[in-house]
């Protein structure tokens, strides 16, 4: 059962990665649909 | 039947419905009476299901140079109406400049949209989920008559391992981010007709969101599970002789004592792992067309491939379209991806049932890893004799001391 729940972590654990990790690559809705002149967050 | 021909067939299927293209053409209606616009006959036309040429309206979208000079006593009317700029947007004929970037962002409005509403909120909703109760009534009836299907001879207390842990991690790393993604996904089909009137738009909204975000985010684990489980278990679910026998008696699942050979997957589990392959590859692709809006189109290229092998014209259809506007190819992705995910839904119904209260010792092979010596010989004999030969192969080779 040890396999059972190391699996289930790890879908939370690469759900949380892939949200991070794609936003930081900048495909985030506001990065992508935003026009150059507007400043996210910066 | 090869993987591709099936699943450029449930293409054909599934779409030919969306496209007014199939029906019938209305005969030419004289607008004079009009002066070009829409008449009466043209909306009996459209209530008779009848297709209307549409080139009257996408065509008249005004004459710039018609404008009056501005000398002339109304000299700033100009030669295109505010009718004239609808048109031009709905036809996608505007010169629209936008500060967005989003690759579709200039397009305002989408004619053709309605027709995707109304099959995702009609057939797709409607035959989907038939379909999901129809396969929960069918297990049901099944359990009621059948019952658990217990082994014949009485457990022997040895165990076998039959799936490693990396394995048992794959599998339930696709099969715990299935249930995510099939219940978040069917919350965003069904929530506003079956959800909100019972909890409310305020407490419906936040869940919406979650579901979302869990949707969009757990299917690379879904994804990663997939190549996982491919990996470990192709090899063994290439179908063989032993197949052909253990279906012609269904596997022994209608009737008592009856134990057909089988190597570490039977036939039965073969079409399962097979149908999570094809479906599963078909609803990540279609899946990360939709993560990604715009970017990675994929039906007009799948039409022309559909068109080159003659199938739509085989089943006595119109050549699909090659041309898809952005927001048709999204709504497409959009409707494939919830026709596969309702059909593997309805599949894996089955193999949870079987896997949990259908069948005997069956969960300890995907919990533990280990299974009944007994039951590995009543259900997958031919698997415990190579595991069984292996081990006293090793035996053998050990040094003796």
């Amino acid at each position: 059962m040890k396999s059972m729940y190391l699996a289930f972590f790890s879908i939370g654990l690469v759900a949380v990665l892939a949200s991070v990790g794609l936003g930081y690559a900048g495909f985030s809705a506001k990065d992508l649909t935003s026009s150059p002149s507007v400043r996210l967050d910066k | 039947m090869t993987p591709r021909l099936f699943i450029s067939i449930l293409t054909l299927l599934s779409v030919l419905g969306t496209f007014p293209a199939t029906a019938q053409d209305a005969p030419v209606t004289d607008r004079s009476a009009t002066g070009g616009a829409t008449t009466l006959q043209d909306i009996l036309d459209r209530q008779k299901g009848l297709t209307v040429d549409g080139a009257y309206r996408s065509d008249n979208l005004g004459v710039p140079d018609n404008a009056a000079p501005i000398e002339n006593q109304l000299g700033t009317l100009g030669g295109v109406s505010q009718s004239d700029d609808w048109r031009a947007l709905r036809y996608n004929k505007a010169d629209v400049n936008v500060s967005s970037r989003s690759p579709a962002a200039d397009v305002l409005m989408q004619d053709g949209g309605m027709t995707w509403l109304e099959f995702r909120q009609g057939p797709l909703a409607t035959y989907g989920g038939w379909l999901l109760l129809g396969m929960l009534g069918l297990l049901l009836v099944f359990y009621a008559i059948r019952g658990k299907i217990r082994i014949d001879g009485e457990l022997s207390g040895h165990k076998v391992l039959r799936f490693p842990s990396i394995e048992r991690f794959a599998h339930w790393l696709l099969a715990g981010s299935f249930i995510l993604l099939g219940i978040t996904g069917l919350i965003q089909l069904f929530g506003r007709h079956f959800i909100i009137p019972l909890i409310g738009h305020e407490t419906f909204a936040p869940m919406a969101i979650a579901g979302k975000w869990i949707h969009n985010n757990v299917a690379w684990a879904f994804m990663l599970g997939l190549i996982m489980v491919t990996v470990f278990w192709i090899a063994h679910n290439i179908p063989n002789k032993h197949d052909l026998k253990w279906l012609a008696v269904g596997g022994g699942l209608f009737s008592k004592g009856v134990h057909p050979p089988a190597k570490k997957f039977n036939a039965g589990q073969k079409i399962i792992f097979w149908a999570v392959i094809v479906l599963g590859v078909s609803i990540s692709v279609s899946g990360v067309s939709l993560l990604f809006p715009f970017e990675l189109p994929m039906f007009a290229a799948t039409f022309e491939h559909l068109n080159a092998w003659g199938l739509p014209q085989a089943l006595g259809f119109d050549a699909l379209p090659t041309t898809l506007a952005p927001h048709v190819e999204m709504q497409l992705a959009q409707s494939w991806h919830a026709i596969v995910a309702f059909v593997f839904m309805a599949i894996i119904f089955a193999h949870i049932y079987l896997g949990s209260v259908g069948m005997q010792g069956a969960f300890d092979a995907m919990g533990s890893g280990e299974v009944d010596e007994q039951w590995a010989k009543e259900h997958h004999g031919l698997w415990l004799e190579e595991v069984k030969a292996s081990t006293a192969a090793k035996a053998d080779v050990r040094p003796v001391k």
